[in-house]
């Protein structure tokens, strides 16, 4: 049951989305400008970002969400997204984005764990400044939603369904307008 | 030295912001909102819930800027502000506040860290549900704020006083006003 009384029926962050809308706001923008708005890094590369934050912050929405809009994404090659999730270095994904991870879980554990050395390999491999900027800020954002989903205990249903309708959304749509209800 | 180019002369946060105004925008509506609006909680109130999880994250640039802007909203009661910081418990705050941020200190750990005992606590003395969502909201975004300050590896000068009249300007005008200093005009509107 979820620590304060949310709007029922409304999964994961949309319910502290609806109980809150001034917050809402700020929050949805934020989202839709780091992982869908129009960025030399591919929405896909950005939402395994999140999905991998996520999965580091344990959050089961969060990772199934973004995990679902990363599938969602790769069409055909959606099992890039389990590969991730288990074992970045090995997945199918470019050199660039392994280094850009690595930065992702260093930010994930704290801000000062981000290393001089991991920056300087991601830009060997091609990352820009802007690219380096997006990723410890998806990262950290990620710190936030992920304790903001949790620590208000929201209700997260475990249907494989619901979460594929709203990564296909997700892929298409961005994230200033809500998710269709499951 | 940061690990991107930033812009120079703009310490901590402002940097990062400036380099991207796309993103500066909703972050500084989402603090604004959470720390600066009106709310059944006070300004004071709020910018000590900030000063505490930027400590336990350990952001010096963080950590001072809302100390400062807490004990300019707060009469200018810098012993209070410190006091909070090393020992909340024992400070001289509302039992409500002690026990929101102890609900604050659990969001800082994880999401899942945050115990019914710990909200069943808070509601016993006084919060209501929007004041609960808010402070589990304010722990979570100072840590994305903070993660983003050090992660960066922005500059943050040792100035006291810098921090000082900075925080007054900020409890007076608010985040989104005084962002107009280094945002482009036609971002921040």
């Amino acid at each position: 049951m979820p620590h304060i009384s949310l709007p029922e029926g409304i999964p994961g962050i949309s319910s502290g989305f609806a109980f809150r809308p001034e917050t809402a706001k700020p929050m949805r923008e934020l989202a839709h400008e780091l992982l869908h708005a129009p960025n030399t890094l591919s929405g896909a590369e950005r939402e395994l970002i999140a999905t991998y934050v996520s999965n580091q912050n344990d959050c089961y929405f969060c990772q199934t969400s973004h995990g679902a809009a990363a599938a969602a994404h790769l069409g055909k090659n959606a099992d890039t997204v389990n590969q991730v999730k288990n074992d970045f270095l090995q997945a199918n994904i470019s050199g660039k984005l392994k280094a850009l991870l690595v930065i992702a879980g260093q930010v994930q554990q704290g801000g000062k764990h981000v290393s001089s050395e991991s920056v300087r390999e991601a830009r060997k491999l091609g990352a820009t400044d802007l690219e380096i900027h997006d990723t410890v800020l998806i990262a950290a954002a990620f710190c936030m939603y992920n304790r903001y989903v949790d620590g208000l205990a929201t209700w997260q249903p475990h249907d494989p369904a619901m979460y594929a309708t709203m990564g296909q959304h997700l892929a298409e749509h961005g994230y200033t307008t809500p998710s269709p209800k499951p | 030295m940061a690990h991107i180019q930033l812009p120079e002369g703009l310490p901590g946060i402002r940097g990062a912001m400036a380099f991207r105004p796309e993103t500066a925008k909703p972050l500084n509506e989402l603090v604004e909102i959470l720390l600066h609006r009106p709310n059944s909680l006070t300004p004071g109130e709020r910018e000590l819930i900030a000063t505490y999880v930027s400590t336990e994250n350990d952001c010096y640039y963080c950590q001072t800027i809302h100390g400062a802007i807490a004990a300019a909203s707060l009469d200018g009661d810098e012993t209070l502000v410190k006091k909070v910081k090393v020992d909340f418990m024992n400070a001289a705050i509302s039992e409500k506040l002690k026990a929101l941020l102890v609900i604050a200190g659990q969001v800082q750990k994880g999401g899942k860290h945050v115990t019914a005992e710990a909200v069943a606590d808070a509601r016993a003395a006084g919060a209501t549900d929007i004041e609960i969502h808010d402070t589990v909201l304010i722990a979570a975004a100072f840590c994305m704020f903070n993660r983003y300050v050090d992660g960066l590896a922005t500059t943050q000068p040792r100035d006291e006083e810098m921090y000082r009249e900075r925080g007054k300007r900020v409890a007076r005008e608010g985040y989104i006003t005084v962002s107009k200093d280094y945002m482009p005009q036609a971002i921040t509107r």
